[in-house]
């Protein structure tokens, strides 16, 4: 009897769930819909079953040249975010095996600049750009991704480390390793599935940008976000062209972002919530 | 563990990070709280003076300031309000035992991954759209006029969208912190008597308080940059109607060249969001031990 | 060769001082067990020795050199930590195999030594599996076996037994004294267990807020305890302490009784006392006294057939011989 009601009660909120997720899902849903339209199914009025036409996305790529800021994209992503990494592993390892009484002081500083507010310091970066010809180049996009980032990174990092039990570094040290044995053999191996979902999630986080991506890019280094955004103006609008950029724009990070759903929590509440 | 070496070698590991952020933290302020002193515009960079106070007293005077103000408070309270409410029902729905959970959560969660111009074209163009948007089909359908979302309901249309991407944020996190409430606990509770409502006021709502606490935080420090979805959609518009601090202060610095001003409400917006770090901070540096 | 000594060992962290200068002997071969309630500074002391925290003052000499300012791995010393701190990455034979690879033993000596240790641990068919697929118990082994390969001239355990559950943890413990009576290597035994500690040392280091309270043979700790506080600490149940006018007849501050030094009958006696509760064990019998006007209860320890229960009147009478007297500042009284 209590069987019976509770297989009921879970086919209830099955289908309960799934509305409210497709609800949720739609707009993105409709988007790889409408994205497979011609021009004129897409404003024919609502309709879910596309013709499969695949021609909006030849116009994108042919007359927006897709590829350079989808490249854009991936240079400034990857690039901030190793970058970063480069500086973040040894700041976050010191931090997490020879913690100082102030490690919790710098790491909450270091959360602070965080919460500066990028208009803040858009008119300084903005004339800095513009006198030293970083302007509309990855490279200065890339320094500022970087920088920005840089306290996610340590963070999650820390608290990724925090988690190799002490104990096994000086069962290490008893065992006759030297520093650079430890980390060959002991940390390193034992690090990367953090460092790795650290890189996700700010792989993730760069490619969405769209403050900085937009104020201090034109056309060469634009990036996807602001390549996008230049869609708003209105001879921009056809909707299944529209939706075809749309589309080829979050696919790769969206497939990216189901992986590491796990990590987003971590890297965003700066482990306040696990 | 805490060797002789060992010490010294980890300051030197440190100092990299320490110093980038520094750089990136002191100095464009520094400059920023410089310029917000000076008569200094682009168009005319030749009449750079000093302006003493002057800036804060234009941004302060000016009736577009207190709009934006006003905007920035209700876009962020209005998402804050859905994606927290939302996101505890969400969440709760989630937790329960149902079929495809793995699905279903890829399928909240996705709104989080699309970058904001997409999503405010996507809700422009394909949803809100007063000829060709869904709304307006569904309008259509059951013979009502079709509403011009972005003409008439601005603020609340980019609350929307807003909320929109935000609502996974706040599911996720809630869900994070529901699925490690103790289920003896509840089964106690419900040993004693304890009727559904009262368990989650008495229980489950306790428990998800530090969650709820860090979800408002956080989209706090990132609602108040909102930027991208406004550029995208109403471009601040009509007159001052959907224009926020930062959109304001966009619209100084790069359409009226005003160096100066835009200076000067980047310190105001810092001032701002000081007032969330600091609550922030004290949330986070509670876990920290 | 494992003699160890410590000279004037001291450590404060910051201000704190957390084990006051000490001086202490272990010879080669013994199994030394530093025993006390959580906190009194036993896991730091056995830290010094092997080298992970620096001293604050005096010397370590591992046989006769001064091993103060080596490094950890450089003192020859071996170590089983509470956590058994295996890699994870590594499968356990690897993980045995680890120190072996740091001191560049051959690879036909490593496997040699690898096959051995695995034999006498029982862990022959796990040596290809990761340290997550083991139970505690195996764990456990594996942190032993790394610790056997290296030949060190001392093991070190910090309380390896307290993550397993009662059984095993019997298993073990006869396991590691048998290991002893093997490989006749210095072996030094953290615990906050006196059971682990009465039953498999040779020496036993009693300390208390860092200060060594009494260093002796099993024996001699329960026989003639130097202070109250070894007295309390050591046996099991623990032994019943009694001031005031009870131990002034007897010219002390304060006097033990052990449980098992107290006669249990119902017909008289010298303390008169209510039956709270009582334990049959099937050997023996424990029995908590209570309404007795000495103290709250008095441990009783008597022999599996006594038949008493909840509530009945019993009298209690210690024997004279073995009450403990200790003085005002809780030293021995002989």
């Amino acid at each position: 009897m209590a069987r019976a009601i509770s297989r009921n009660s879970k086919i209830g909120w099955t289908v309960a769930a799934w509305l409210v997720a497709l609800i949720i899902f739609f707009p993105i849903l409709y988007t790889i819909i409408t994205s497979l339209k011609t021009e004129q199914e897409a404003i024919a009025g609502f309709d879910l079953i596309p013709s499969f036409s695949f021609s909006s996305y030849e116009t994108v790529q042919n007359q927006n040249n897709y590829f350079r800021p989808f490249m854009n994209s991936v240079v400034i992503a990857v690039g901030s975010t190793l970058l970063a990494l480069i500086v973040a592993i040894p700041a976050a390892w010191a931090m997490a095996f020879s913690p100082t009484k102030r490690t919790k002081d710098i790491l909450m500083w270091m959360l602070s600049t965080k919460m500066m507010p990028a208009v803040a310091v858009l008119v300084p970066i903005y004339l800095i750009f513009l006198r030293t010809g970083l302007m509309d180049t990855r490279t200065g996009l890339v320094i500022i991704l970087m920088l920005m980032n840089l306290p996610i990174v340590i963070w999650m990092l820390y608290t990724y480390f925090r988690e190799i039990p002490g104990e096994i570094l000086e069962a290490a040290r008893m065992d006759g390793a030297t520093l650079r044995d430890e980390i060959l053999y002991i940390l390193t191996p034992m690090a990367v599935p953090g460092i790795a979902s650290t890189m996700l999630l700010n792989i993730i986080l760069a490619w969405n940008e769209a403050f900085w991506t937009i104020q201090l890019t034109t056309t060469n280094a634009a990036p996807l976000s602001a390549f996008i955004a230049s869609f708003s103006s209105p001879q921009g609008l056809f909707w299944a062209k529209l939706s075809a950029a749309s589309t080829m724009a979050i696919a790769p990070i969206l497939i990216l972002g189901w992986f590491s759903q796990k990590q987003l929590v971590r890297g965003l509440t700066f482990g306040a919530v696990k | 563990m805490a060797t002789r070496q060992t010490a010294s070698l980890a300051r030197l590991m440190r100092a990299p990070a320490i110093i980038l952020l520094l750089i990136w933290m002191l100095i464009p302020l520094g400059m920023t709280l410089y310029y917000s002193f000076l008569n200094y515009n682009l168009l005319n960079p030749a009449n750079t003076s000093w302006a003493g106070w002057f800036n804060y007293q234009y941004f302060y005077t000016d009736p577009a300031f207190f709009e934006a103000i006003w905007n920035t408070i209700v876009l962020v309270m209005g998402v804050l309000l859905i994606t927290v409410c939302g996101g505890i029902a969400i969440a709760m729905l989630i937790d329960k035992p149902i079929f495809g959970q793995g699905i279903v959560r890829i399928l909240v969660i996705s709104p989080f991954f699309v970058m904001p111009p997409v999503a405010a074209l996507i809700w422009k163009n394909m949803i809100m759209h007063p000829s060709y948007g869904v709304f307006a089909d569904i309008a259509k359908f059951f013979g009502a006029s079709p509403v011009d979302w972005f003409a008439t309901y601005p603020l609340l249309s980019i609350i929307i969208i807003v909320a929109w991407q935000w609502l996974p944020f706040a599911t996720l996190i809630l869900l994070t912190s529901l699925q490690s409430l103790d289920g003896e606990q509840m089964e106690a509770a419900e040993m004693d008597g304890a009727p559904a409502i009262s368990r989650f006021i008495y229980l489950t709502l306790p428990h998800m308080a530090r969650a709820i606490t860090v979800v408002v935080l956080i989209q706090t420090i990132f609602l108040l940059g909102i930027y991208a979805e406004i550029l995208v959609t109403t471009n601040g518009g009509p007159g001052y109607a959907s224009t926020n601090l930062t959109f304001l202060i966009y619209r100084a610095a790069r359409l009226n060249f005003d160096i100066g001003g835009a200076a000067a409400g980047g310190i105001i917006a810092v001032i701002l969001a000081n007032f969330v770090a600091i609550f922030l901070m004290r949330a986070v540096g509670k876990n920290l031990d | 060769m494992g003699r160890i000594t410590l000279e004037g060992v001291a450590k404060r962290f910051g201000d704190v001082e957390v084990i006051p200068p000490l001086n202490l002997d272990i010879e080669d071969g013994e199994f030394v067990v530093f025993v006390g309630p959580s906190g009194c500074g036993k896991s730091t002391l056995l830290r010094l020795i092997a080298g992970l925290e620096d001293v604050s003052d005096g010397r370590i000499l591992i046989d006769g050199q001064d091993a103060t300012d080596e490094s950890p791995a450089k003192r020859g010393l071996a170590m089983v930590f509470q956590s058994y701190a295996l890699y994870p990455h590594m499968s356990v034979r690897k993980n045995i195999a680890f120190p072996m690879k740091m001191a560049k033993v051959p690879q036909d000596e490593q496997n040699r030594r690898i096959d051995a240790a695995a034999k006498a641990l029982n862990l022959t068919d796990y040596l290809e599996r990761r340290p997550g697929q083991l139970s505690g118990g195996q764990r456990q082994r594996v942190a032993i076996g790394r610790a056997i390969v290296r030949e060190p001239s001392a093991f070190l355990f910090d309380e390896p037994l307290s993550n397993l559950d009662a059984a095993l943890r019997v298993g073990m413990r006869l396991e590691i004294s048998e290991l002893h009576n093997r490989l006749e290597t210095t072996m030094i035994y953290v615990t906050h267990d006196q059971v682990e500690a009465m039953t498999m040392a040779d020496k036993i280091v009693v300390l208390h807020a860092g200060r060594i309270e009494q260093v002796g043979s099993p024996l001699e700790l329960y026989l003639r305890p130097k202070n109250a506080f070894v007295a309390g600490f050591i046996g099991s149940p623990k032994m019943n302490l009694f001031s005031g006018e009870t131990a002034a007849e007897y010219g002390a501050a304060t006097i033990g009784v052990r449980p098992e030094h107290i006669g249990v009958s119902t017909e008289g006696g010298k303390w008169k006392g209510r039956v709270g509760v009582s334990e049959h064990l099937g050997s023996d019998t424990f029995l908590y006294v209570e309404d007795t006007g000495l103290a709250e209860t008095i441990t009783v320890r008597s022999d599996g057939e006594v038949r008493l229960r909840h509530g009945d009147t019993v009298w209690l009478t210690p024997n004279e011989d073995k009450i403990h007297k200790f003085d005002q500042s809780g030293d021995r009284i002989d």
